[in-house]
């Protein structure tokens, strides 16, 4: 309810009203999450003092899931139902996945996203995901002694519209409220900038586990706007593992390797690639389960000419940004290094020729990300005070398009627009009397729509039967600040509201993300109905005390009938909030929300008047 | 403000083609800072609404006000002149001629790998295009919709060249 509760700059919530709230990295290796206490970012730490949680969830046949180190210790063991780096299945069909091949796991190719066959039964990524999430959450909650009102969940910038959305259902299935979905580079430059106060052209470059995202940032008085993105979904840390696991087997001469063992190697290759990073030389030995011994030498300079073309391929991508950005090498004042790989020195290397400067290393590449996601998650969350009235813009990274005649995507919205972004576009029918038609959207920047990928189907039903050519129908492309698309059509000769079907070919519907909920065995246990009470119940006292609030400040701004009106739904919210049903206290909040909506536009145009007045030009 | 407002009244500045960009800028941000759906993220979700089709319109605004060619074309549609970019086609025969000339160049470029060829392309390309700036500039102050409509569609046609260009640099460097 912020916007009936603008505070002036100075003001910021009493100590006793802050709201806890959380940022969280859900990486590919390793998950993080940070928090705000008395004004600095810190990662808060499990009970053996470590930040880091090992992204791996084990499964077992009673249901259980076990999350982090726990599981990672056993993953050799029990491959198959030992989940490792599953961020790179979100959101991602079977024939999308990198090396299938030399995963252990038993893939169900199912409509949409892959899923996973466990002594659990199939889970799709997103429930794996939400299992981390979950563990996330209990020991932010633990650390806090206190539930948590929000999060700032991180993805890569290079996320598409399916991967977004997959997390952001990840994050709803363990019972947290998504703040925002930020991209990594961003929360990079959130906590360098602040840390640095600095000003000027950035680049950030984030090579983390399974991803690489390229950002090109520009800092200046307080606002942190993203000219350019670029990366590369599917090239990460786990790449250089994989380059130097198949060079081991071809080094040792073996055939087909059993599960256990591929899942073995892969380790030993992980810890041999960071033991490179500050030696020459790393060793790799290993009792194969058929016995045989295996010991393998590798340098520094033999890993490095087996992953120069990985690191190659993030060359382009940077290039790209800048050019999009329409700026220049000499134009950047910083490379800002995130991302555990980015500690291999062929990568520094490779940064460093490119932008012809030194990267910047002094902030943690494993942490630095979830500190920049607190950050906004804390002023998300409503506990913004005076000095940190800062501002995010952020992109779109990739062209949003619709299928038209003959396969070829039409670009509707193009990468790079600052979110959010809208655009409607003119559509009409070509058969008499035709009452549906269908619309296809698309995320790339191909131009064969067989080449982008499929995001979601639209049927449009209920169009007013005319001639050929006679009926407009205006669908419009929205996306919001987490990067995520609405669509929705009007008919407009008639006015008539054409009804959208949409068949996402990723993601959950809401009523699937309900069901997991109650499905899950967790949730049963701690009592959704109870936890989904208290939260409408929260959710009504703040919305009675912040509506009355503004009614107090900018009461000139009601007519009388309508501020019976609202009054009048006030008093019914009031009464609700004692009662058992959620449902009850939400429809109450809603007609309240209706009640207000005029009042809340009028509001912001005060507050948007005050700012052009120049009320703040000083501070800009 | 007001969504029936235009672009030019949101940002408070005069509709005319030559614009203060530092002063835009400024604007736009003083207006981010107050509408932004991260001022909102918990807000009621009327407000979220709002506060997103509120940014979005000043989303729109801005890049449309930023670039010169998108600002003329927006000035030209306030006047209701529509720049036919799809049906109209006619352009002096002299300019056709030179584009063809042009990207003739292009393809010989390409295929030769021609790095020096290609970089003074696009620097000759640029000179007609701040010309062609300067042109509308002048048409839209006198209020020649017509004419300044035929040095758009001529502008947009050097964009796609441009952008053309571009392709080919990303090309020859990866």
């Amino acid at each position: 309810m912020a916007l009936l509760q603008i505070s002036e700059p100075g003001q910021s919530p009493a100590p006793h009203e802050r709201r806890l709230a959380v940022g969280i990295d859900l990486g590919t290796t390793n998950s993080l999450v940070a928090t705000m206490r008395n004004g600095i970012a810190v990662v808060l730490d499990d009970h053996d003092g470590q930040g880091l949680l090992p992204s791996i969830v084990r499964y077992f046949r009673d249901g259980r899931a076990v999350v982090g180190r726990d599981a990672e210790r056993e993953q050799a063991r029990d491959p198959k139902n030992t989940i490792v780096s599953v961020k790179r299945f979100m959101g991602r069909g079977l024939k999308d996945v990198t090396h299938a091949e030399n995963s252990p796991y038993d893939f169900v190719d199912s409509p949409g996203m892959v899923q996973l066959r466990t002594a659990a039964g199939v889970k799709s990524p997103v429930e794996v995901s939400s299992e981390i999430l979950k563990a996330l959450r209990a020991r932010a909650e633990e650390s806090l002694s206190g539930d948590l009102a929000g999060a700032v969940i991180t993805v890569p910038a290079y996320f598409d519209d399916a991967q977004r959305q997959a997390t952001k259902d990840a994050g709803k299935l363990a019972g947290l409220n998504v703040l925002r979905l930020l991209n990594e580079p961003t929360a990079a430059a959130i906590a360098y900038g602040l840390d640095n106060a600095a000003e000027g052209i950035y680049a950030v470059f984030d090579l983390g586990g399974g991803t690489f995202d390229i950002s090109i940032l520009k800092l200046s008085k307080g606002v942190f706007e993203v000219m350019a993105t670029n990366g590369d979904a599917a090239l990460g840390g786990d790449d250089f593992d994989q380059r130097l696991f198949r060079w081991v087997v071809e080094r040792a001469g073996l055939a087909l390797l059993p599960a256990e063992d591929t899942r073995l190697l892969l380790v030993k290759s992980r810890a041999a690639k960071e033991f490179l990073t500050a030696h020459l030389e790393a060793r790799i030995s290993a009792t194969l389960s058929g016995g045989a011994e295996l010991d393998v030498s590798v340098t520094q300079k033999d890993f490095q000419e087996m992953t120069r073309p990985l690191v190659a391929k993030t060359l382009a991508p940077a290039r790209k940004a800048l050019r999009d950005a329409g700026l220049d090498v000499a134009d950047v004042k910083g490379v800002v290094m995130v991302g555990g790989a980015t500690r291999m020195p062929h990568v520094q290397q490779a940064v460093a020729e490119l932008f012809r400067q030194a990267p910047l290393n002094n902030l943690d590449p494993d942490k630095v990300v979830a500190l920049g996601a607190a950050i906004q998650a804390d002023v998300l969350a409503g506990n913004r005070g005076s000095g940190d009235d800062w501002l995010l813009l952020d992109v779109i990274p990739l062209s949003l398009g619709i299928e038209t005649m003959g396969g070829l995507a039409e670009k509707v919205i193009p990468r790079n627009s600052t979110l959010p972004v809208a655009r409607a576009q003119e559509f009409t029918t070509f058969k008499d009397g035709q009452t549906a038609m269908s619309i296809h959207v698309v995320q790339g920047e191909r131009e064969l729509v067989a080449d982008c990928r499929s995001l979601a189907k639209f049927e449009l039903h209920g169009i007013p039967p005319m001639a050929a050519g006679a009926a407009r129908i205006r669908v419009t492309f929205q996306v919001d600040a987490d990067g995520l698309l609405a669509v929705s059509a009007r008919e407009s000769t008639t006015g008539v509201q054409a009804a959208i079907a949409v068949k996402p070919s990723y993601g959950l519907t809401d009523a699937q993300v309900t069901q997991m909920l109650r499905d899950s065995l967790d949730h049963a246990r701690d009592d959704v109905q109870l936890r989904v009470l208290r939260e409408q119940q929260v959710e009504g006292e703040r919305m009675l005390e912040a509506v009355e609030n503004a009614l107090r400040e900018d009461s000139d701004l009601v007519s009388p009938e309508e501020q019976g009106a609202v009054h009048a739904e006030l008093d019914a919210l009031r009464k609700t909030l004692s009662c058992t049903d959620h449902r009850t206290i939400k429809s109450a909040i809603e007609r309240v929300n209706r009640a207000t909506e005029g009042f809340a536009g009028r509001r912001m145009d005060r507050a948007v008047k005050r700012a052009l007045a120049g009320r703040k030009v000083e501070s800009l | 403000m007001n969504l029936d407002e235009n672009h030019f009244q949101i940002f408070g500045v005069p509709a005319q083609f030559d614009v203060d960009l530092l002063a835009l800028e400024t604007r736009y941000r003083e207006l981010q800072r107050e509408v932004h759906p991260d001022r909102f993220a918990s807000a009621s979700q009327a407000e979220q609404r709002v506060s997103m089709q509120l940014a979005t319109r000043v989303n729109e605004a801005y890049q449309t006000l930023k670039s010169p060619l998108t600002r003329a074309g927006y000035l030209l549609q306030l006047r209701g002149v529509d720049p036919e970019f799809e049906t109209n086609t006619a352009m002096p025969v002299e300019f056709l001629t030179d584009q063809m000339e042009r990207r003739e160049t292009l393809e010989q470029v390409v295929a030769a790998g021609d790095w020096e060829r290609l970089i003074a392309l696009s620097s000759n390309l640029r000179t007609e295009q701040d010309a062609l700036f300067g042109r509308i500039e002048r048409q839209l102050e006198a209020r020649d919709w017509k004419e300044a409509a035929t040095t758009l569609r001529q502008l947009k046609f050097l964009e796609k060249l441009s952008d053309e260009i571009g392709e080919a640099e990303e090309g020859m460097d990866s």
